[in-house]
């Protein structure tokens, strides 16, 4: 078995009879338990669970019964609720949490016959670009394992990239799908804000978070994208979408469009290092070589992406961790002398320094003298964010941009929280604007793998999926592989 | 914009988060760095913007007011750090 093949690949195998779900299942365990220990990207892993669930999904294959995901294994970011193993969010504050119920990401993957191999690790909370502020320890890049992978959903993209799952979830606050895709060489998409239901994701920013899948190819990525999206009357910001729509994510990524796509100066203007930005200049000539046209467009906001959102991901933050208080679930601290001191202390000992951080921001953004001067500029400011793309999408039909300012940095090279921040200089902007945006990988830059993003309207998933399933036939760099161990 | 270690107490106080001295200090010089960064905002006009709080302008969905969910208080108290008789137990509040 091959262990970087791509669902595709992996279901056409399933339905030959070359392998049961079973053995499929049994071969990425016992890669994780041999391999894990280099790249620490799980944080609980489900053997026997997944061992009933892929024979359940064998019986379905014999029986006719079977979805296209029937029997495919996935790792579910460890920010989605599943019922009977724990949660953690990466957290100290979670260690113990075993949620009572699944999130629906998880419930619809299931009922498609995907098989959970368990759940991957995560910056705290999601806060964080580096995966280097979980309470599990640092997640390590597969192509460099003194590098990181990106974050938060960095144990995901760590456990695709090194083979270690063909699949895996993730969520998209700030970047947090679109930047580890970038840095482990993946693809990643972040649907537009409530294409995915967010019943059973814990909370960071509720008008930002949004889940996604993670996996290696673009046809892969619209198979999960198919079974995960769609309306749930148990997130009250879920959207109402055209049945249609959803079908035609799998069938567009084949049609042969002509498409204007918009290259926005704001994000090529800021490229330091011209060597990196070259890689975006051979993708752009591979889609003109498709047939594609290409156009410089203005973003003009964007330099105000960045404070945009810390301020609005920071108070959204700081009002949804309010409920974690020691008394109905999570970390309690020992022998409390008081309520507050229960409050405090449960707090302070089950938070990371990133999670105080901003909570401390949000708390700041939203107090009486600063809450016109800072969370409703942010929101003001967020509307022209948007609109600059709602005026783009006039005259273009998608934009190319890069997904990341630089390729994957050493472990512990950024400690400064405002330098980390810049990070997710690319990945805001469509965040803010609840657009969808695919990772795609596009090229190498010293060794290291280079991502681009594919920015479309509201609901044009289809359109991405599509141009980024003709790019991805016309090259191979998502078929690329770190050196794996044996 | 200068933060103190007071406004740092300050903020702790409305978080519920306490803070040891050298955490304090830690915080005080990230927020700074913070604001100074969010601070950028100041420059864009915004006079005759209207906030944007959902990014698709969608409102709150209505639904039949019917009941559909039980309350499963059992289940939800088996994670619980401390319960008594379906109820929550925290320290002493009155004496």
């Amino acid at each position: 078995m091959n262990p970087v093949a791509t669902l595709t690949d992996l279901a056409a195998g399933l339905t030959a009879g070359d392998f049961s779900s079973v053995e499929l299942i049994r071969y990425y365990l016992d890669r994780i338990e041999r391999l894990d220990a280099h790249y620490n990207s799980f944080i609980t892993v489900t053997g026997e669970l997944a061992l009933a669930q892929a024979a359940a999904a064998d019986a379905r294959l014999h029986a006719g019964n079977a979805t296209p995901l029937t029997g495919l294994p996935i790792a579910h970011k460890d920010i989605f609720c599943t019922r009977g193993v724990r949660t953690t969010c990466g957290s100290r504050m979670l260690d113990n949490f075993i949620a009572p119920y699944d999130a629906t990401a998880v419930a619809s993957l299931a009922t498609a016959g995907v098989v959970m191999l368990g759940k991957t690790n995560m910056d705290e909370f999601a806060m964080g670009s580096s995966c280097e502020t979980s309470f599990y320890g640092p997640v390590h890049n597969p192509w460099d394992t003194s590098r990181v992978p990106g974050g938060s959903s960095g144990g995901s993209a760590a456990a695709v990239a090194a083979g270690l799952t063909p699949a895996a979830t993730g969520t998209d606050t700030g970047g947090s799908i679109r930047q580890p895709a970038a840095l482990t060489g993946i693809c990643g998409l972040k649907p537009t804000y409530g294409a995915v239901s967010r019943y059973g994701m814990v909370a960071f920013a509720s008008s930002l978070d949004q889940g996604g899948p993670m996996a290696r190819s673009v046809a892969d990525i619209a198979l999960l994208f198919d079974a995960m999206a769609g309306f749930d009357a148990k997130d009250s910001t879920s959207a109402v979408r055209d049945a249609a729509d959803l079908a035609a994510a799998q069938g567009a990524a084949t049609s042969g469009q002509r498409l204007t796509i918009g290259l926005p100066k704001e994000y090529f203007g800021v490229l330091a290092d011209t060597a990196f930005a070259r890689v975006y200049d051979e993708a752009r000539r591979t889609l003109e070589a498709l047939g594609h046209r290409f156009v410089e467009v203005s973003l003009p906001h964007t330099p105000f992406a960045v404070p945009t959102y810390y301020v609005i991901a920071s108070a959204e933050a700081s009002t949804n961790l309010a409920r974690y208080d020691g008394v109905r679930y999570g970390y309690r601290c020992a022998a409390p002398t008081g309520l507050t001191d229960l409050y405090e202390r449960s707090r302070s000992e089950g938070f990371g320094r990133e999670v105080k951080r901003r909570i401390l921001t949000g708390t700041y953004a939203l107090s009486v003298g600063y809450f016109d001067a800072y969370y409703l500029k942010a929101q003001r400011v967020r509307r022209l964010i948007r609109d600059d793309f709602t005026k783009a999408f006039e005259t273009v039909d998608a934009l190319l941009a890069p997904t990341a300012p630089g390729t994957a940095f050493p472990i512990g090279q950024i400690s400064d929280p405002v330098e980390m921040y810049q990070q997710d200089v690319f990945t805001v902007p469509a965040s803010l604007a609840g657009i969808p945006a695919l990772a795609v990988p596009c090229g190498f830059h010293q060794g290291l793998p280079v991502g681009m993003q594919l920015m479309g309207a509201h609901f044009n998933e289809p359109r991405l999926l599509a141009l980024g399933g003709a790019f991805q036939r016309a090259t191979d760099w998502h078929l690329r592989t770190p050196n794996l161990p044996g | 914009m200068t933060i103190h270690e007071r406004d740092i107490d300050k903020l702790c106080v409305l978080a519920r988060l306490a803070i040891d001295p050298d955490d304090r200090r830690h915080a005080q010089r990230d927020l700074e760095g913070i604001i100074a960064m969010i601070d950028a905002l100041a420059d864009v006009a915004t006079e005759s913007i209207e906030p944007l709080a959902h990014p698709l302008d969608a409102t709150q969905r209505l639904r039949p007011d019917e009941v559909t969910e039980r309350v499963e208080r059992n289940a939800l108290q088996q994670i619980a750090p401390a319960v008594r008789d379906g109820l929550y137990l925290v320290p002493r509040v009155i004496e």
